[in-house]
């Protein structure tokens, strides 16, 4: 199922991107 | 110095009026169109459609703009930010701070687009601004209706980012 359809899967959606992008610009920045 | 100052603030007055729009439409508007649409001795939901959805809508993309062209004006104007640094993500400056704000950045600039690319054109057919048949309206709805949940899935991180330039990433 599309987590787009759903609220709770929206916002899950972005709090996991966002851990995922965290760790990539800390990578990024080497720091 | 307080001319970015005044950007800066101006960005944040315009990207609470545009974010704080799109969780309107994402979280009340959605949810009341699809429950008036199912109460069939209710009032129905052309009200919204008529009167508050155009207005919210113009809000919604001039407050998008004004918040992308501030933002891109204080990345060029900040001595700590640049508009290349921050849109080529600080690679190889070694500086999270420059590639945070540049993450935020690039998630900003795709909402913009999603914004006036999609979101209001298909508003358009959908508000009947334009003319559009039933299965042309159909559709629209749905390429509206994706664009502005993804964007609300982007704003988590890109509202992530853009406190993590000045306060740090969080993780």
């Amino acid at each position: 199922m599309n987590p787009l359809e759903t609220i709770p899967g929206t916002v899950i959606a972005g709090v996991v991107l966002a851990v995922i992008l965290a760790f990539a610009a800390k990578a990024i920045a080497g720091a | 110095m307080a001319i970015m100052m005044i950007d800066r603030w101006l960005h944040i007055v315009a990207g609470v009026m545009w974010i704080g729009l799109l969780y309107y439409f994402n979280f009340v508007q959605v949810p009341a169109m699809a429950a008036a649409n199912a109460d069939k001795d209710g009032p129905g939901p052309a009200a919204i459609g008529k009167y508050v959805a155009p207005r919210a809508l113009f809000w919604f993309r001039w407050a998008a703009l004004v918040t992308w062209v501030t933002g891109a004006i204080f990345l060029a104007t900040a001595p700590q930010y640049s508009l290349h640094g921050a849109f080529t993500l600080g690679i190889g400056a070694h500086n999270a701070s420059l590639t945070a704000i540049g993450f935020g950045a690039w998630l900003g600039t795709i909402m913009l687009f999603n914004v006036w690319a999609l979101i209001w054109p298909n508003q358009k057919k959908i508000l009947g601004i334009v003319q559009a048949s039933d299965a042309e309206k159909a559709t629209a709805r749905r390429v509206a209706f994706l664009a502005s949940r993804t964007n609300t899935v982007l704003s988590i991180p890109m509202l992530m980012f853009m406190q993590a330039g000045a306060h740090g990433i969080p993780f």
